[in-house]
């Protein structure tokens, strides 16, 4: 049932998308001029001929529909490619980043949030405090564009842009240290507004539970204070982080739209922000059917790894 | 009037003449130059695509019959000579004998009436080949464009990026529309140029390699190209300074562009964009409202300051457009132009009939396509202020919705910027021209029209005198800045930028980067 709602919701997103790209006034044909420089009347509509935009919407629709329905996102006005091949090799570079980030956040937040609730007035977590509220307000290009002109610059530990050196050559561990160094920065710079969020929501239940009544009964029992935080108080303050985690899914693919245009990271972000500039309906469309994907993916591992911390949650559907 | 060009005499010549300088030092052959795309190319096959983006690696895949010096002189290229009839109407190439294509296929005249089919039926620029009406193949290596009427510009659209010589074997598989979308036109390429492709990675890079067989002798110099894709200007800033990038163009955000200006080891130059000729002006209807009025339109270029422009916006970037056509082109006749006078400017709208009631004279609106230029429009905006015109600025939430006003006419004024793409022909004509009125965008979008312009334009391009075009096109351009369909502003600051102990020969001849770089070298 579940995922016929899934799927449900899925189709009324891409007609909704559909529709409303078509609203709005010029289509890829004018996006494909412009990258000429210019073409005439005639060109155009041999362009809109070519790939069916001279149709009727309503048969624009149900021809895209239907190839959607037998798996088939169709083929780039823009890109001359077909969208799932596009897409396909763009989504592993942003899944590698937002991966990373994603964890790495996840573990050093954690971490953070618990070392200042356990002293909410000392000198450390008044530093995660105003390490989370500058990662949660600062924006992602400018942090980009800082720590590039701090590492890339100044320091040039890091290189600029894209994701490996093409004129190196060496084995696996060369191409892995490589792809290492140029995912540093825009990992980093993803990594810290997700940082911020979960180092105060993991800091705001972790004191929460430490003032609970079992904690104070296994400190009573002669529990050290190190185990009571580490065994029992973590384990009970993590499911709000991981459903938050989980949400953020979504917001860690839009989020890498702008770390990816900064760092030129070859991903699905830089596609889609592409694909939106340039009207390639079918490509953005095939984006957000991804994404979609990557989505309920996350919500399903979100929904394991609650679990493995929290036993309530076992036994339910 | 016969012309035929032995390359055997210019051969000598071409190397100090191509490059504008004389080479104090001998180039090194080897190595892998990175350069850098600011956008991704949709396309690389550059006969079925243009734009300065396509243009790069497509000069670099394609070869074209003739390449320009930097003084706009013609150079034998993949054609060794060639000849103009006494009528003008046919143009004889005779190809170089030796050419092949990446696939080893010798370079026929087959596959030069071809490629010229397939641009006359998928290029935009429909005016470059327009007049050619067949193409003769009398033997492999001889080709003879046969023409409707003189065209002069055919032989600046037989160079750069704009007449790529592609296989038949390969592209001819299809219908000959379909060739645009030719799954070959992004992989597999089989070119005929200087370099091959090794890989295209949409959004990561076009990676070229020596062609081994390339039909000049010892080019070109450098092994690989590696044309990194690096959208943000900011971004390709940092790897110039930190060395990541040898050589890029096409930069033009003053401040970027007067930053590393300062950096000891890049040499940054506006050099060497006649012939894309950029120009950036405030377009103006002259089909709607008060701007019908030539009165109105002067009043307009009288109040706007042009240099508040080049100075505070593009920081002595850009330098000053007074005329349609480029101020590096052959055919420019600089125009005295509008200093600012603002009691000139409020006259001329009082004597059109426009006095000011309540504070103002009247409201008109201003576009504009792309965010590079909302400074420029809010200036507009503020200056017109002073001569109590108000100005609503309307933001289009991309490029369509634009050129959909553009293109429908519905507009008062609007920033804008037009390529010239070498003969005034392809890229000038288009917006003076009155058989071309809201014929998409960057056509005479401003529904211009004046028989004089259309009959001296009509001329010109059928002058084979260099001496008497020159003059058609001056009387054209002073007629344009004084109707001023278009108030011209001034060139986009394009620059090329290269580690100036690196890089030997950057491309600074007419074309840009929509020109072989088979000679340039890595120091």
């Amino acid at each position: 049932m579940r995922v016929f709602y899934a799927v449900i919701l899925l189709l009324a997103v891409l007609v909704l998308n559909f529709s409303m790209m078509h609203l709005a006034p010029g289509d890829v044909a004018d996006t494909i001029s412009q990258s000429m420089g210019g073409a005439d009347e005639e060109i155009l509509d041999q362009i809109r001929a070519d790939y069916g935009l001279d149709q009727p919407f309503l048969v624009q629709l149900g021809r895209y529909i239907g190839n959607v329905l037998r798996f088939d996102l169709g083929y780039s006005f823009f890109y001359n490619k077909p969208v799932t091949e596009l897409i396909l090799q763009r989504l592993p570079a942003t899944l590698l980043l937002v991966f990373v980030a994603q964890i790495l956040a996840l573990f050093i937040g954690v971490i953070l949030g618990v070392i200042s609730a356990r002293k909410p007035n000392g000198i450390a977590s008044h530093f995660v405090t105003m390490l989370a509220l500058f990662g949660y307000s600062a924006p992602v290009f400018w942090t980009g564009i800082l720590l590039l002109i701090a590492f890339s610059l100044k320091i040039q530990i890091f290189p600029v842009a894209g994701m490996r050196d093409i004129t190196i050559s060496g084995g696996f561990w060369v191409h892995f240290v490589d792809v290492v160094r140029h995912l540093v920065l825009p990992v980093i710079t993803l990594g810290s507004i997700f940082l911020a969020l979960y180092s105060r929501l993991s800091r705001a239940t972790m004191m929460e539970v430490l003032g609970s009544d079992y904690v104070r009964t296994a400190k009573a029992k002669g529990l050290s204070e190190r185990e009571v935080v580490y065994k029992h108080a973590l384990k009970n303050s993590l499911s709000p982080v991981i459903t938050l985690a989980g949400l953020q899914f979504s917001a860690v693919i839009s989020g890498a739209v702008l770390v990816e245009a900064v760092f030129s990271w070859p991903g699905l972000g830089t596609l889609a922000f592409q694909s939106i500039i340039a009207r390639d309906t079918p490509t953005i469309l095939g984006i957000l059917f991804f994404s979609a994907l990557v989505v309920i993916v996350g919500n399903l591992l979100t929904d394991l790894a609650l679990r493995l911390v929290d036993p309530r949650m076992r036994g339910k559907g | 009037m016969k012309r035929i060009v032995k390359s055997l005499v210019l051969a000598t010549a071409l190397t100090t003449a191509i490059t504008g300088f004389s080479q104090a030092e001998e180039p090194k052959t080897g190595g892998t130059l990175v350069t850098v795309l600011g956008t991704n190319p949709r396309n690389l096959n550059s006969a079925v695509q243009s734009g300065i983006v396509t243009g790069f690696p497509g000069a670099q895949l394609f070869a074209s019959p003739l390449r320009y010096d930097s003084d706009w002189t013609p150079q034998p290229y993949l054609a060794e000579t060639w000849e103009v009839s006494d009528d003008g109407l046919s143009v004889t190439l005779n190809l170089v004998k030796n050419a092949k294509f990446h696939d080893g296929t010798p370079i026929t005249s087959e596959d030069v009436a071809f490629s010229v089919e397939v641009i006359k039926a998928n290029h935009p620029f429909k005016a470059m080949f327009a007049p050619v009406e067949t193409v003769e193949t009398p033997d492999a290596h001889t080709a003879i464009l046969k023409l409707s009427k003189p065209h002069p510009a055919l032989l600046l659209a037989m160079s750069g990026q704009l007449m790529s010589i592609i296989p038949k074997h390969i592209y001819g598989d299809g219908e000959i529309t379909d060739v645009k979308a030719h799954p070959r036109n992004n992989e597999n390429v089989v070119g005929s140029g200087p370099f091959k492709l090794t890989e295209f990675k949409n959004g990561e890079h076009v990676i070229l390699e020596r062609f081994d067989d390339f039909f000049m002798e010892g080019r070109p110099y450098l092994d690989k190209v590696v044309m990194r894709i690096i959208t943000d200007p900011a971004a390709r800033a940092i790897a110039y300074e930190n060395g990541e990038l040898h050589m890029g163009a096409f930069e033009s955000l003053p401040r970027i562009v007067n930053r590393l200006k300062k950096v000891d080891s890049l040499t940054v130059t506006a050099d060497g964009y006649g012939a894309i000729g950029p120009i950036s002006w405030l377009a103006m209807n002259t089909a709607k409202g008060p701007l019908t009025d030539v009165r109105v339109r002067k009043a307009i270029a009288y109040a706007v300051d042009k240099d508040f422009i080049h100075k505070a916006l593009m920081q002595g970037t850009a330098s000053d457009s007074t005329s349609g056509i480029h101020p590096d082109s052959p055919f420019y006749a600089e125009q005295e132009g509008y200093a600012l006078d603002l009691e000139k400017s409020a006259a001329l709208l009082d004597e059109a009939g426009f006095p000011v009631k309540d504070g103002s004279r009247m409201s008109l609106t201003i576009d504009f396509g792309w965010p590079g230029v909302k400074a420029e429009v809010e200036y507009v905006k503020a200056a017109l202020k002073k001569v109590n015109i108000d100005v609503e600025v309307r933001a289009s939430a991309d490029f369509p919705t634009w050129a959909k006003k553009m293109g429908s006419g519905d507009f008062d004024m609007s920033w804008d910027t037009v390529f010239n793409w070498g003969d005034p022909v392809i890229g000038v004509h288009r917006t003076y021209d009155s058989t071309n009125i809201l014929k998409g965008v960057w056509s005479n979008t401003q529904s211009y029209s004046n028989a004089r312009v259309d009959e001296l334009m009509a001329m010109a391009g059928v002058e084979a005198d260099p001496a008497k075009r020159t003059a058609l096109y001056a009387e054209f351009q002073a007629i344009i800045a004084d109707e001023l369909p278009v108030y011209h502003v001034n060139t986009v600051p394009y620059h090329t930028i290269y580690q100036t102990d690196k890089v030997g020969n950057p491309p600074v001849g007419i074309w840009g980067t929509s020109t072989p770089i088979d000679m340039t070298y890595l120091k």
